[in-house]
């Protein structure tokens, strides 16, 4: 029974006492904000002037801590930054906690410090929330649902149907980081990188790009099925084709040979903190300018276009002048056996 | 010749090809076939220049009949399968694992085979089976795996033997005569444990070039460069253009591993039958770690999915776009056979890696 004292217990979602304190003692603190504190059922926002984006988002992952982040960092910047790639400025979220029993409450403390500091760094608040423990499963400890408001910016037009033949392509760093990071970090991977997680709210690198006043067409952020998968909706969404060149793709030394080793193609590993803009051609230069003059750009790079086809796919022209497609990556891409 | 850029050296195949017929390369290895693919190589060589794929899938040449036998024992509520990740999605006579574990059977999803002695560690009320597939690369772990089991006193840990040796692949291959090969691509990280000398009865006996080669674009165009120059001056060599991670002796102290706990045994290999030699079996003192023995399994009958012609695709007998289900009934996400499913088979690749119809010409080529 002395666990009850340091690991979440089916009591502490059962409404009464336990519950209270959890959420009192342990949570509300420290997250506090004008719209939370007051713990009544619903958040009053004050009206916003532009159109509201609306989002959702529900976070699993394993382990909880991974390098260079964890589950509530991901939640977080996860839907901060499928807010800001339509344009708009992250206001508020929501957060639902569904805790399994058995959880470390150091665990939990860290996470929601954790989610705490990056609503600052994202310049978001936590205007609700809920909790409910569950009996033990699998042991994933934890999932996180969200939801998120942001206020449109004015003239912001993120809308795949105007890309046209010609514009071109920027991915604002190095990508594969996350996925590779949280792979490597799974247990029991047997070998170890020193690579770290990208996850980082965008807000910020988005805001500079809006503001040199491109006419931005498209940014989406790269996270599951990686920039492979991206790139498949954009030519589906667009009926045409995408050219990138290997070489023009960022990906560190480390990230390429962790790939290697466990036989993945960094373009279909996720990212949760790297995006593709589309900007027309003209506009490119000065697109590139912003996101390197931002510290979550410094490695931006334009890595292709869009072109007129017949037969429309992404082709990637590789390191070594050939040819190849890239496709969405089925599934979970999983390391291969030997 | 680091300093040649692989334009430079594409040039150099190029004109060492140009005899006027073709050259057919066969890449031994899975991985091979994906990394030619994924890093252009591929569609760098000249219409004469043929990459096969050989049997060197890991999941490909695994046989239907183990399969089978894998998802029985998933089946048994006491028993917990642990197997690599590319295992899970090839359907067997009655569905894949992966099915199986969606409908309440405990399949395990592992790195390694340590991994798995690891989970059967934590978890003493369940019976955990590794599923031990692949070639040298993966036998040294699982025999080290089995080392560590009897070690720990993990005796709800066993494995079901299904590895396989590369070189009695290539000679049964040669021997049956009917795939035209030049030359092979041998696979650095097989070499690395088994040494280049392995690959001497193919030059010695049959008169066929091997160079070993690493992942990397430069190391695999100089091994195509290096074979294809052999072949035009009717020559046999074994060359080695992977560099010093790979030694004529191999790794001693991992074929160590493999000796202390397998012996060579007959294997089943998918539409190859049974070559002789060709697998691991566990040594005397760890019959107790034979899944087979322990849950008295046998593999029954090897059979091919219907209409799918992985086993000719293995043998360099064929190349995908001949399978009349390629890419119409047989996708990635719908996969008839393991060559599909797997992230090294070579259906999967042409698929993932080709034009989806600049292909069709391909293969008329
Ligand atoms: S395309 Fe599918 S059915 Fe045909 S050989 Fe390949 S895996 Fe088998």
């Amino acid at each position: 029974m002395s666990d009850t004292r340091d690991r979440i217990v089916l009591a502490h979602g059962g409404g009464g006492e336990m519950t209270r304190r959890l959420l009192a003692e342990r949570i509300i603190p420290r997250l506090a904000n004008d719209l939370l504190s007051p713990l009544a059922d619903s958040a009053v926002l004050a009206p916003l002037k532009g159109s509201i984006c609306f989002t959702t988002d529900a976070f699993v992952v394993q382990p909880l801590e991974f390098p260079g982040g964890d589950i509530g960092r991901l939640a977080v910047c996860g839907t901060v930054n499928d807010l800001a790639v339509m344009g708009a400025v992250p206001k508020v979220l929501s957060l639902a906690l569904v805790i399994e029993e058995g959880l470390l409450l150091s665990t939990l403390d860290r996470i929601i410090d954790s989610i705490a500091a990056t609503a600052r760094e994202a310049n978001v608040v936590i205007g609700t929330g809920d909790t409910k423990v569950v009996e033990r499963r699998g042991g994933d400890g934890l999932t996180i649902t969200t939801a998120g408001i942001g206020e449109l910016r004015e003239g912001a037009r993120i809308d795949a149907r105007r890309i046209s033949a010609g514009d071109v392509l920027i991915v604002n760093g190095g990508i594969a980081e996350h996925g590779l990071a949280v792979m490597s970090a799974r247990e029991g991977l047997a070998f170890d990188t020193d690579l770290c997680s990208d996850v980082a709210p965008l807000t910020g690198l988005l805001n500079a790009i809006f503001e040199t006043g491109a006419d931005v067409r498209f940014v989406r952020d790269a996270t599951r099925g990686g920039v492979a998968g991206l790139l498949a909706d954009l030519v589906d969404d667009t009926g045409l084709a995408i050219e990138i060149r290997e070489e023009a793709v960022p990906l560190s030394p480390v990230a390429h040979h962790t790939a290697e080793v466990l036989g993945l193609d960094p373009l279909t590993v996720a990212n949760e903190g790297k995006c593709v803009v589309v900007v027309p051609e003209r506009e490119a230069e000065r697109v590139l300018v912003a996101c390197k003059a931002h510290p979550l750009g410094r490695q931006a790079a334009i890595i292709g276009r869009l072109v007129e086809s017949d037969a429309p796919c992404v082709e990637l022209v590789t390191g070594a002048g050939g040819r190849r497609v890239v496709q969405r990556p089925y599934g979970e891409d999983l390391p291969r056996i030997c | 010749m680091s300093d040649t850029t692989l334009q430079d050296i594409c040039r150099q195949i190029a004109e060492a090809s140009n005899l006027g017929r073709r050259i057919n390369l066969m890449e031994v290895c899975g991985t091979h076939t994906v990394a030619l693919f994924r890093s252009g190589v591929k569609s760098l060589m000249p219409a004469n220049v043929r990459l096969v794929s050989g049997p060197g899938c890991p999941v490909c040449v695994t046989s239907q009949a183990y399969l089978d036998v894998a998802c029985e024992l998933a089946e048994r509520p006491e028993v917990t399968v642990c197997t690599y990740g590319d295992m899970v999605r090839v359907p067997g006579r009655t569905g894949s694992l992966e099915q199986r574990r969606a409908t309440g059977a405990r399949v395990v999803v592992v790195y390694s085979a340590r991994d798995a002695v690891k989970y059967a560690a934590r978890h003493p009320d369940e019976q955990v089976v590794f599923l031990a597939v692949g070639f040298e690369t993966t036998a040294p772990a699982t025999a080290a795996a089995v080392l560590e089991a009897e070690q720990r006193k993990v005796d709800n840990f066993t494995v079901l033997p299904g590895h396989k040796l590369v070189m009695p692949a290539m000679r049964a291959l040669l021997s049956a005569g009917d795939v035209p090969i030049d030359g092979f691509i041998c696979p650095g990280h097989v070499s690395v444990v088994i040494g280049v000398n392995a690959y001497r009865p193919i030059v010695e006996e049959f008169g066929k070039p091997c160079t070993v080669a690493g992942f990397e674009p430069r190391q695999m165009l100089l091994a195509i460069l290096s074979l294809v120059r052999q072949a035009a001056a009717g020559e046999a060599r074994l060359e080695n253009a992977y560099g010093v991670a790979v030694t004529d002796e191999g790794n001693a102290a991992a074929r160590g591993f493999i000796d202390q706990v397998f012996k060579p045994a007959n294997a089943v290999w998918r539409a190859m039958g049974t070559i002789p030699d060709s697998g691991l079996a566990l040594r005397w003192g760890y019959e107790q770690f034979d899944a087979f023995a322990r849950f008295g399994v046998t593999l029954g009958e090897d059979y091919e999915p219907e209409g799918c012609r992985c086993g000719e695709v293995i043998q360099g007998k064929v190349e995908p776009l001949e399978c009349p289900l390629f890419g119409e009934s047989c996708t990635p996400a719908d996969p008839v056979g393991p060559c599909m499913v797997s992230s090294e088979g070579t259906c999967a690749a042409w698929y993932k890696y080709n034009r989806p119809r600049a292909g069709a010409g391909v293969a008329k080529r």
